[in-house]
């Protein structure tokens, strides 16, 4: 940990020097010669906290550190040094335990990481040192050394791609254990490097390690020696990163330039942020209730006893002298000793097994969603995923629920089908297979048969060859026997594809990015157009005629977000230079004519309409000069250290203008499985499902209408551009002044609904949908003044939270999250639910309380930042309608469980004082005081709060309102806290007074012997674990044999204990005060009459409100329709 | 158990090295436990199923209530306060002249009529109030080791004891402050014969005392050696006593620590109200009474200082029953709970008679 902060502490400095240099090979520069190496950590990677020397004393630091901890440590040390009324050891052995414990796990878990981290750090790795290669352990990587990595293996440090053993200076990677993708990716080398690393003189200028995985800036010096420096640009198609492996290229070399903790991947382990539950905070509230409730009995007591004790003859009767040193001390002193003896023998209210109860039932109940075989997707065959196990109960306490679209409602699964060139619509038809297939245009049965231009339509399905970055995939035969890399495979391709049998569809694949561009280019393949494959920069296309055209790759203009479109610049076999572009209709219609636009927008928005994501294909001759001027830029742009990014986009904004719309495409995107069915539970449940996507507006809301998430009555209140533009006035304005009619509308004009009534199929409520896109939104969030901002998010949220769901299109990564913090940060903070799939949505997951992944198609990188990962959308609704609202009562049941059951343990103790001079004498003995929540009553409670099942899961799926009885944290609020410590007080104050007034007389025995103190302590004592349990009992709603094993096992081990401790004269004890006492109470019939009476008195009220309550259950008729006392045994599916 | 959740969240910031390995099928098993589908028992608690209960309750417990509230009603028992507040009381010049160092023990003798005869055994208890047997300190001011004859113990008793472990450099046996207050009057009964005569009832030492208190937690030191002098050797009297602890009684079954009364002192009370078993008297053959109805005196030798705590002094006497002594609680509290199931049963009847139908309507309605 120290070691981290040091090290993030260096980084920082470092990183004011804004970028590192770095020598490769260590051969400093001739015409550099001041240059100092500057230093570098080493390769070592430490992932370990501690050492053997430090382990103790950090160990022990880290666990006291620990609120929890550290308290019942001070109240342990007061206990050693204070004469205080239980023995160190009744606090001391259950810390010591738990210290034990944690500090062996702790200590093990290390020592794995000990192991782990020496198997990566002796790992030897060839570097190459004066020409000669040198074996090495990979932790002695120096940055600036150059490495030969073979195939297959991982990279030992991040480096900088100089030579491949590939003709095409490329290699290829998968990078599987770093973001879970696994598809190959293509690296390259550093142009025009020298093939002789040897005499390679160069120095590496590059920004200073930083944990974005995708991002790296920096710059190349090459010195030869009778020119200029060459200077070449580098990002992260050159670097390698640690943790990647290296695929189909034989070996590599590469300069190390980030080593050890410096890796993108070391940096991007660094923890993330803490999310703690709602419940958590109610513990702490709770917490310092009974803090409270502690110290002002402790004050009590401490005033009640020196008011007793001026009494004459009280404080020191001659029966009870004091020690010479109790009568010299201090009276201030006396007393604060006093207030900490009474602190100490009260503690007990504030119990250390709470803590690890509850620890223990997050961390075991988690394995329940692990298991559950519902969340099993044969497909991807996993199941679900937990990645932290404090949010469990936060499951069933969602409210509103933040939701991707693609991929998460839809299953990203593209199919292409229908596109238009020229205004004239093709859809393809499944029974003509033949590559003529293109030719039938819009169904045989349309009457008018359009048709564009034959160059028109060859133009467009070539851009859709060769406007993406899709891959083919190797077959494996070829791969195993494959030397010379991928370009032989490409032209076996090539010759299969002139020759006679084209190779049929399936047998090629395509890896990409975003599964649109694999549906596109087989989409053009359907229609002739094959796509082959790269061979080194020329991509290969198969015509329709069965040619193989090539084309020279010059640039790709790389898809963002932001500018929601991507484009190739590509020069043909005839010098042609060409550049196709495709990308959402609204970043590419201001970018082509007008008149071009006009024929294809129709077709464009009806298929948006129909739920189909398109996109917009353009292209544009460029001549020789605008040529030259395009690759300028771009080169000088990717050259630049600073703002990159920045001056990319510049660029290729400048490029891509004046070009000519070709047509447009229409690919589907399928509805997941059970979308809709998912989508109206959670409605039913009482949470609000807001739609966060990209997408476009139409697309989205028809997406949303198939998801059932707006109906046919929803009135749809829409504040996008374009209705921001029908007004004809200024925007600012417009949308002042829909706000505010919005905010009437539904806000104002709204019957005041009262909370939990407003429900998506409530016919008689009206509905309201809101639409909002991007552009608005941020003009809402960042409106030009500061008042008028704070009032529009004002209105925006009333408005949003007054709809049953709310689409919010056009959306950036960024403004997801924005989103999900202003709705969980707004009044009542509600808890908040991220679900997406894609890396796009990861700030979002990260953002809200609760983020779940969906094992998508697009990587892993929403699984890797979820708390919940699941395969599919429809398991959204088990886990939390059913998961969620179980591990909430039952952890909100446990909470108040326990604080009740130490609230009544300790009340007596606390009665005690009143009738033994408030001497801090204890009523119970030392081992009951220890063993009362550690062995006694901790097992059955622990078993309830995994098992239970107030309402069985099928109701609970069945009936979605359920969900809104617990919604608000509503068994944790203050009033069920009150009730719960009524109860408490209720039963210690029976407890005791109960034996209080059999003790008037404290003759119970027939043979006329009395009973002591002891005796008294045992008799509340045994009501008081009975009773604690039996509430348990009747509480527990679902008994299997594991509750009836754990609470009649935990009654029958007190008994045993009980004879077994007042059996023997132990040995180690200096008193033996239990001797017998729980044998011969026993043997008193008034005992076991007392013991029955207060069991049933206690019970009798709580069994009352039971019966009272039910009938008035807002879901009897649910409820009372399974018959009582009957053993159901459900038959396991499958 | 503990660490395994603590440290989860820590975890988070670690690199955690997982091979391909962990990749192995990961279909769950479909088992009852793990998909949450144990058999279980669902009851579900109805006025149906409660009612009769709080009937059986109510039927079981007011008769129970009953046979305990005649039982301790049958039990008869008598108190003398003996303290010698009042100038009148026949204890008063004893209670006002008391002093530790007095050689001479003060006698006072305390008439007393009992109006019923006692019948069956009758149990002597002498009662203190407003001393607090059950003061921390005083609680623990013992050394059940030495109690239990171990001689390193004898010697050097536990610090716990102080400061009533050592006196004059010698340690004292038995330690303690509870064993140095040890309630030291002697009650003596006499039974004023119609005739005239003074008739000394017999007092039976033995049988006040817990049995395994007497033969397993308390022993004397050197085992059943006869000359318990020798076995004290070397330890002093606890300062407040008249009588080393090995001269507690002529009987050799009932001296030193376990000496009955002794032990019955040591079991500290509960509440600052307390009685201890003194005496018992046993029956009689045949049929005449135990304590029959008639003029009695109690001869105190008075020797234990209460006033300066405002304490009282009590002698009891008491019959006993199975539920031990007298004690209208329990009888008292267990009717009031039967009757108040037995009420609750008759609203519950009519509470679910009427939502029963209600329940119904509202069913059909819907």
């Amino acid at each position: 940990m120290l070691r981290r902060t040091l090290n993030r502490w260096l980084g920082r400095d470092e990183r004011r020097v804004d970028s590192r240099s770095i020598c490769v090979g260590h051969r400093s520069s001739s015409n550099n010669e001041a240059f100092i190496p500057p230093k570098f950590c080493d390769n070592r990677i430490v992932s370990s906290k501690y050492t053997v020397w430090n382990f103790l004393p950090k160990n022990l630091f880290e666990q006291f550190r620990r609120i929890a901890n550290f308290y019942f440590l001070i109240i342990f040390l007061v206990q050693v040094i204070v004469d205080t009324p239980t023995s160190p050891v009744t606090s001391g052995l259950p810390l010591f335990f738990v210290i034990t414990v944690t500090a062996i796990k702790q200590g093990y878990e290390d020592w794995l990481r000990h192991k782990a981290d020496n198997e990566v750090n002796k790992y030897p790795v060839t570097v190459l040192e004066q020409g000669r290669r040198v074996r090495k352990e990979s932790e002695k990587i120096k940055v600036g050394d150059v490495l030969e990595v073979d195939e297959d293996e991982t990279f030992p440090c991040d480096l900088i791609l100089l030579q491949s053993s590939r003709d095409d200076d490329t290699c290829f990677v998968t990078t599987a254990s770093l973001d879970g993708e696994s598809n190959h990716k293509t690296h390259y080398t550093v142009p025009d490097t020298e093939k002789d690393l040897e005499s390679l003189n160069a120095t590496i200028e590059c920004e200073q390690p930083q944990p974005d995985l995708y991002k790296f800036v920096g710059r190349m010096h090459i010195y030869k020696a009778d020119q200029e420096p060459a200077v070449r640009s580098l990002g992260p198609e050159n670097l390698l990163l640690k943790g990647s492996t290296l695929k189909n290229t034989q070996t590599i070399c590469g300069v190390a330039i980030y080593t050890g903790m410096e890796t993108k991947m070391a940096l991007n382990y660094q923890g993330k942020s803490q999310k703690r539950s709602a419940v958590e905070k109610s513990i702490n509230a709770f917490l310092l209730v009974y803090l409270c409730i502690l110290v002002s009995k402790a004050l009590v007591c401490t005033t009640l006893k020196y008011v007793w004790q001026n009494k004459p003859g009280q404080d020191e009767p001659w029966y009870n002298e004091k020690t010479q040193r109790e009568k010299d001390t201090n009276l201030y002193l006396k007393m604060f000793t006093d207030f900490l003896s009474f602190m100490v023998l009260f503690n007990f209210i504030i119990p250390v097994s709470m803590y690890v109860t509850v620890e223990m039932q997050k961390f075991l109940g988690s394995f329940f969603i692990t298991w559950d075989k519902d969340f099993f997707d044969p497909e991807i065959k996993e199941g679900a995923l937990v990645n932290t196990s404090d949010l469990n109960e936060e499951l069933g306490q969602v409210e509103y629920v933040f939701t991707d679209k693609t991929g998460t409602l839809t299953q990203n699964n593209m199919e292409f089908i229908e596109c238009c060139i020229d205004g004239f619509q093709y859809k393809y038809q499944d029974a003509g297979t033949d590559l003529d297939g293109f030719c039938v245009t819009d169904g045989p049965a349309n009457k008018v048969q359009h048709k564009a231009g034959r160059e028109k339509e060859e133009l467009f399905l070539r851009a859709l060859c060769l406007c993406h970055t899709v891959q083919v995939k190797e077959s494996p035969e070829q791969g195993q026997g494959q030397r010379d890399g991928l370009m032989d495979q490409v032209d076996g391709l090539g010759v299969d594809g002139e020759g006679l049998h084209p190779p049929p569809q399936e047998q090629r694949g395509f890896i990409a990015s975003s599964p649109d561009e694999v549906a596109l280019v087989k989409g053009a393949m359907r229609y002739g157009f094959t796509f082959l494959g790269f061979e080194s920069k020329t991509m290969k296309i198969l015509t329709r005629d069965n040619d193989v055209e090539r084309y020279e790759l010059l640039h790709v203009l790389n898809f963002d977000p932001v500018r929601r479109r991507m484009s190739v610049i590509v020069r043909s076999k005839s010098g042609d230079t060409l550049l196709f572009c495709k990308g959402a209709d609204s970043s590419i219609f201001p970018r082509v004519r007008q008149e071009e636009v006009e024929r294809i927008r129709m077709n464009v928005e009806r298929n948006a309409t129909e739920g189909y994501r398109t996109l917009c294909v353009a292209y544009k001759y460029l001549n020789a000069e605008e040529y030259a001027q395009a690759d300028a830029g771009l080169r000088e742009a990717r050259l630049a250290l600073q703002d990159r990014e920045e001056k990319l986009m510049a660029v290729y904004n400048q490029v891509e203008t004046g070009m000519s719309l070709i047509g447009a495409t229409a690919v589907e995107d399928r509805l997941q499985e059970e979308a809709a069915e998912t989508m109206e539970a959670l409605q039913g449940a009482g949470m609000k499902v807001w739609v966060l996507t990209g997408d476009k507006m139409e697309t989205a809301k028809s997406t949303c209408y198939a998801c059932r998430l707006f109906q046919r009555n929803t009135e749809l209140l829409e504040l996008t551009v374009r209705t921001l533009e029908d007004g004809g006035r200024r925007r600012e304005e417009r949308l002042h002044e829909l706000l505010v009619e919005y905010h009437k509308k539904a806000v104002q004009d709204a019957p005041p609904v009262k909370a939990g009534v407003t429900r998506a199929w409530s016919s008689a409520n009206h509905d309201y949908g809101f639409i909002i896109d991007g552009a608005t939104l941020s003009m809402v969030l960042n409106s030009s003044s500061e008042s008028n901002s704070s009032r529009y998010k004002n209105l925006f949220l009333q408005i949003c939270q007054n709809c049953t769901s709310v689409l919010c299109c056009r959306m950036a990564p960024l403004q997801k999250a924005q989103i999900v913090k202003m709705v969980k940060n707004s009044k009542g903070s509600p808890i908040t639910l991220s679900i997406g799939d894609g890396a796009n949505d990861v700030s979002m997951i990260l953002e809200a309380h609760v983020g779940i992944g969906i094992k998508g198609k697009e990587g892993r990188q929403a699984v890797r930042n979820s708390d919940y990962a699941i395969p599919k959308l429809k398991h959204l609704k088990k886990l939390l309608l059913a998961h969620g609202h179980l591990y909430y009562v039952r952890i909100a049941h446990l909470v108040q469980y326990f604080f009740y059951k130490n609230l009544c343990f300790i009340l007596p103790q606390f009665l005690y004082q009143f009738f033994c001079g408030y001497s801090q004498q204890p009523l119970y003995d030392a081992a009951y005081l220890t063993m009362y929540n550690i062995c006694f009553t901790s097992m059955p409670i622990l078993a309830y709060s995994l098992l239970e099942q107030h309402i069985c899961m099928e109701v609970l799926l069945d009936n979605a309102t359920l969900y809104r009885g617990i919604a608000k944290n509503g068994m944790l609020r203050w009033g069920p806290f009150f009730y719960w410590t009524l109860l408490g007080v209720f039963h210690g104050l029976l407890f005791f007074f109960g034996v209080r007034y059999l003790f008037g007389n404290p003759a119970l025995q027939d043979n006329g012997q009395v009973f002591g103190n002891w005796s008294y302590g045992t008799i509340v004592f045994t009501v008081l674990v009975f009773t604690v349990t039996l509430k348990l009992a009747l509480d527990t709603r679902h008994w299997t044999w594991i509750n009836h094993f754990v609470i009649w096992g935990s009654l029958a081990f007190y008994v045993f204990f009980s004879f077994f401790w007042g059996g023997i004269i132990w040995p180690f004890l200096k008193q033996q005060r239990l001797y017998f006492v729980f044998a011969n109470m026993l043997s008193s019939v008034s005992a076991w009459l007392v013991i029955i009476l207060l069991i049933l008195l206690s019970l009798l009220p709580e069994i009352l409100l039971v019966v009272f309550r039910k009938p008035r259950g807002p879901h009897a008729g649910q409820i009372t329709p399974v018959t009582p006392l009957t053993y159901k045994h459900l038959k396991d599916r499958q | 158990m503990m660490a395994s959740s603590y440290t989860a969240k820590e975890e988070d910031g670690h690199i955690t090295v997982s091979g391909p390995g962990a990749l192995r099928s990961r279909k769950p098993e479909n088992t009852a436990f793990k998909q949450q589908r144990l058999p279980a028992w669902q009851p579900i608690l109805t006025a149906g199923t409660v009612l009769p209960a709080f009937f059986i309750i109510g039927l079981l417990f007011i008769p129970i209530g009953i046979g305990l509230f005649v039982t301790s009603n049958n039990i008869k028992e008598f108190e003398i306060d003996y303290t010698g507040v009042d100038a009148s009381s026949p204890c008063y010049n004893c209670s006002q002249s008391f002093s530790w160092n007095s050689s001479r023990p003060c006698s006072c003798s305390i008439p007393f009529y009992l109006e019923q005869p006692y019948e069956s055994n009758v149990y002597v208890y002498y009662g203190l109030s407003n001393f607090y047997q059950n003061h921390r300190r005083y609680v623990k001011s013992r050394d059940d080791s030495q109690l239990n004859g171990d001689p390193k113990s004898l010697m050097e008793p536990s610090k716990e004891c102080e400061p009533y472990a050592f006196h004059e450099n010698k340690p004292i046996a038995p330690c303690g402050a509870i064993a140095n207050s040890m309630f030291n009057d002697t009650l003596e009964l006499f039974y004023n014969d119609p005739n005239g005569t003074k008739v000394r009832i017999l007092l039976n030492t033995t049988g006040v005392a817990w049995w395994t208190d007497k033969h397993v937690k308390f022993g004397n030191p050197g085992g059943n050696s006869p000359n318990l002098t020798a076995a004290f050797q070397g330890t002093t009297k606890p300062i407040n006593w008249r009588r080393p602890v090995f001269d507690l009684d002529a009987d050799e079954g009932n001296n030193g620590f376990i000496n009955e009364d002794f032990i019955v002192w040591m079991r500290t009370a509960a509440l600052p109200t307390f009685r201890k078993l003194y005496r018992i008297i046993n029956k009689k053959s045949g049929m005449v009474p135990t304590l029959p109805r008639g003029n009695y005196s109690l001869e105190v030798v008075y020797n234990y200082p209460v006033r300066s705590f405002e304490g009282r002094k009590r002698m009891i006497l008491s019959t006993i029953s199975w539920m031990g002594g007298k004690n209208p609680f329990l009888g008292i509290a267990y009717i009031a709970v039967g009757s108040v199931c037995f009420f609750l049963g008759v609203v519950l009847l009519l509470v679910h008679h009427k939502c029963g139908n209600r329940n119904n309507n509202a069913d059909i309605s819907n």
